[in-house]
């Protein structure tokens, strides 16, 4: 029998953010590759629906806000031991320097960074994490590869979670746990329908793209299995970029 | 909601438009310094000033701004 390179069978995987967007795609795709999953978001009732989407069994869900550390903390003792982490929960948020003012910097802050580094830091103390683990994060190539307007921001999360992946990965390729980011650029999800932007200039914005359009939720669902699976086992403290083109214009 | 305070808020976010050119008959649009950055601008003074969420779409139903002003406090 063949044996699939990129098979995520007999392996427990986390993913935060999953009641939607790319981490619920995210979710799907590790469990059509035999992944056993932990999905976590605040709202119980959108990752029941994400539950009902994936395949295979074993499935289960905890509803946690990330960003408080209480909930890290009782996340973390409910977890079993795992073989994959996918810290993807995240906000878009568009605005202007001159607008970014501390409890701006804060909320974002919170969201985007603190609350992943602390996972990690309760995963870490609390032995979740298997030798041979995988940790995935979900970057941007905002702030990463390059500006976009209103993204100050979130531009200046992604690349604090594109500097934390360094040192983390130095620091946990001992145990041959490896940490990596995926780099998408723009995806086709409802965080980019309800941001402030009209639907003709979202599709003057598709033909910046080398191949005309944005990205799909599975495109990036996809690419995470991959890093997630034993063909990355060598693959550390770098970035998959996936973005149709568009950085390297 | 204060007219003469609006104005002087969305005027704010011009550089190099003088806040004598802008009253509440302004179409903005035509102004020479309008841009989608300068809109982003003025879109978070009125989540910030006004604490309403306006998305672009609902921008661009408007054209002076009092219309903008209308739609600030339909939805305040």
């Amino acid at each position: 029998m063949e044996v699939n390179p990129f098979s995520l069978s007999g392996k427990t995987i986390l993913v935060t953010g999953a009641s939607s967007g790319i981490g619920r795609a995210i979710a799907v795709a590790c469990a059509n590759m035999g992944a056993k999953l932990i999905i976590t978001a605040r709202n119980k009732e959108r990752l029941e629906e994400t539950i009902s989407l994936m395949s295979g069994e074993g499935h289960r869900y905890i509803s946690a806000d990330l960003t408080k550390v209480d909930d890290i903390y009782s996340l973390v003792t409910e977890l079993p031991k795992l073989d994959g982490v996918v810290s993807n929960a995240g906000v878009v948020k568009s605005i202007v320097a001159l607008f970014s003012d501390y409890s701006e910097t804060q909320e974002i802050f919170n969201t985007n960074v603190f609350s992943h580094i602390n996972l990690i830091q309760q995963l870490l103390e609390n032995k979740r994490l298997n030798k041979e683990a995988s940790i995935v994060f979900t970057s941007s190539i905002s702030g990463v590869y390059c500006g976009l307007l209103g993204g100050s921001l979130y531009g200046a999360t992604k690349s604090a979670i594109n500097g934390y992946v360094r040192a983390l990965a130095l620091e946990l390729a001992p145990r041959k746990i490896r940490v990596n980011t995926i780099n998408p650029g723009m995806i086709e999800t409802d965080l980019v329908a309800s941001t402030s932007i009209t639907k003709e200039e979202l599709e003057e914005d598709k033909k910046k793209y080398p191949m005309k359009r944005y990205g799909r939720p599975d495109e990036v669902a996809n690419s995470v299995v991959y890093l997630l699976s034993d063909v990355t086992k060598w693959m550390t403290g770098t970035s998959l970029l996936l973005d149709g083109g568009y950085s390297v214009q | 909601m204060d007219t003469q305070e609006f104005i002087k808020n969305f005027a704010n976010q011009f550089e190099d438009t003088d806040a004598s050119e802008i009253t509440m008959e302004t179409s903005f649009r035509d102004l020479d310094e309008w841009d989608s950055l300068v809109a982003l601008a003025i879109l978070n003074m009125i989540a910030k000033k006004y604490g309403v969420k306006l998305t672009f779409d609902d921008m661009r139903q408007t054209n002076t701004v009092q219309e903008l002003f209308n739609v600030v406090e339909s939805k305040k």
